[in-house]
């Protein structure tokens, strides 16, 4: 009898192992060791000319950072996007789905049109959002025909990373609003029902009923949101062509890890360990964030 | 009363159309645009329609660019590969971590989600070399090969199939059928709807995926979409009718795809998103 138990047991070990062996293969070679690859990467300087060499420097990338001005702009530029564009686009996301919630007639209709931006690929969408804000371009004519000031999106530093704010706000809320409605249904109706009976209007009901219902989902959208901001990379890179410019207004933490690992020389240990410290910082921010909510839902 | 409850219709209405006028505006401008001449482009007229409409655009692209069929052709592949190796090897890990008991079942479990948890930026150095030592930069198995897993659709498949009958599988056992004829025979044809929600998340992510192949592939014969788009801009900075033609016809594929499988979106984001 214990025999055949341990037979089974072996034949379900080596059923489960096999099963796993590709997503084991992958974890391993392209994860797992290019994690602890990267821990040594940070420690060493990193020479890619002809046979790769290191050299090891203790610290002293980290070091670096702290007297690199432009990891600081871009830190500053990433944290800048972070605290603007995470709020505003949970705040629209949960707003566009508790609109579309009401029981309108055409709901299937506008939730196929606003999901159209989270579909397109951030090339195509930066490159078309270029073209309007080209300098006479749509969004100038618009501003000038209602009578605001017009702006030189794409070259003033000033406003190069907000375009890219508003861009980023359009094309991603869509995505969390779907989050949103799916949660909206488990809301039962005998809650609102019993609101209505109380005499709450439809402000009331959405701030005294929904926005408390939501409040695990609006934390899952946040922390998703956090992780998704600090890593912007795609949009800064096409709408600079690369460079973090103008004046590197839009330049990322990860543009910057990108430009010190593939476009200078001798620097990818350095981006490394840039990259470790992003790594850091995004854990940070989530557990802040976890915190906060925890705090929050003891009201 | 009653009409207090009008003026609050119309009230969301006119919150719903605003909304998708602004969500539409950039592709009809995008898609008006790509069917003006240059001199229509350079003039900065606002209407929506062409003054002389003109296929023009479309054609030229192909000519003055002639890789972009090819470039078609790679995204097509690479994402066609990915999303079924993805299916496959997802699933066959989540299934064996929700129903088979081995040792190192828990720990791998905890490997996996510790791994969600990573930013890509931290193993896209290291995974550049480890290519770069395979001899796989420029080359579509160091596209796919990488991506072909996914730890949280791994995840996802394990709570899907935590939560599936164990009596199917168990009179199948009966019926004198071995794990993996269960597996592939039974359980995976039972799992259609998590498997298009999936399906549709892989394809789309690799589709529109920019960083790796920008950092994988610099030989222009193997670009991607959005890379051989990006390079295409930089070619003609200020030929914007060409480039608008260009984004639309990579547009279209995923339109089409979406307005065939859209429900599947949203219950793809619930799965992903809910728990």
């Amino acid at each position: 009898m214990k025999q055949t138990f341990t037979k089974k047991m072996w034949r379900e070990t080596g059923s489960a192992y096999f099963l796993l062996s590709p997503a084991l293969f992958v974890l391993l070679l392209f994860i797992i060791g290019p994690i602890v690859f990267a821990v040594f990467l940070a420690f060493h300087k990193v020479q890619l000319l002809g046979t790769t060499s290191f050299e090891f420097v203790g610290l002293d990338n980290f070091a670096r950072i702290a007297n690199d001005t432009r990891a600081k702009i871009a830190l500053w530029n990433t944290l800048k996007y972070v605290a603007i564009v995470v709020p505003c686009q949970t705040i629209l996301a949960l707003v566009l789905a508790a609109t579309l919630n009401a029981g309108l007639k055409g709901q299937k209709f506008f939730r196929i049109v606003y999901f159209l931006p989270t579909l397109t690929s951030s090339a195509v969408l930066t490159l078309i959002f270029m073209w309007m804000y080209n300098q006479n371009g749509f969004i100038n004519h618009v501003l000038e025909a209602v009578g605001l000031p017009t702006y030189n999106w794409l070259g003033d530093p000033d406003v190069a990373l907000n375009a890219i704010m508003i861009m980023n706000i359009w094309s991603t809320a869509p995505y969390f609003m779907v989050i949103y409605l799916a949660a909206l249904q488990d809301i039962p109706d005998s809650l609102y029902e019993a609101a209505e009976l109380d005499g709450a209007n439809a402000w009331q009901k959405f701030w005294h009923i929904t926005v408390p219902y939501l409040r695990p989902v609006t934390s899952f959208v946040v922390v998703m949101g956090l992780i998704g901001t600090f890593q912007l990379f795609d949009q800064s890179y096409i709408f600079s062509a690369g460079s973090g410019g103008p004046n590197n207004s839009t330049l990322t933490v990860v543009l910057l890890i990108y430009q010190y690992a593939f476009k200078t020389l001798g620097t990818m240990g350095y981006a490394a360990a840039l990259a470790f410290a992003l790594a850091i910082i995004i854990l940070i921010a989530t557990l802040i964030q976890r915190k906060l909510s925890k705090e929050e839902s003891l009201y | 009363m009653k009409r207090k409850i009008g003026i609050g219709k119309a009230l969301l209405y006119v919150v719903l159309v605003m909304y998708a006028i602004i969500t539409l505006i950039p592709f009809l401008w995008a898609l008006s645009s790509s069917f003006k001449t240059l001199e229509e482009i350079v003039s900065g007229t606002m209407s929506f329609v062409p003054k002389q409409f003109t296929l023009d655009n479309y054609k030229q692209i192909f000519v003055e660019q002639d890789l972009f069929p090819r470039w078609l052709l790679n995204s097509v592949i690479i994402a066609v590969a990915v999303t079924i190796l993805n299916l496959l090897f997802n699933s066959m890990a989540g299934y064996a971590l929700a129903r088979l008991q081995f040792p190192g079942r828990k720990p791998l479990f905890l490997i996996i989600l510790a791994v969600l948890m990573i930013p890509a930026q931290v193993t896209m150095i290291p995974n550049y070399l480890i290519l770069k030592q395979l001899g796989w930069l420029n080359s579509y198995q160091g596209m796919i090969v990488p991506t072909m897993i996914n730890a949280t659709f791994i995840f996802m498949m394990r709570q899907f199939f935590i939560n599936f009958p164990k009596e199917l599988e168990e009179a199948a056992e009966l019926d004198g059928l071995g794990r993996f004829g269960i597996f592939f025979r039974i359980v995976l044809p039972l799992a259609r709807p998590a498997l298009a929600a999936q399906a549709i998340f892989v394809f789309m992510g690799s589709w529109n995926d920019f960083m790796r192949p920008l950092i994988i592939l610099s030989d222009p014969q193997l670009f991607t979409l959005p890379l051989g788009l990006n390079s295409f801009k930089g070619q003609y900075i200020s030929y914007w009718n060409y480039i608008m033609a260009a984004s639309m016809v990579f547009t279209l594929p995923v339109l089409v795809i979406y307005a065939f499988f859209n429900r599947y979106f949203i219950k793809g984001i619930s799965f992903t998103g809910g728990k």
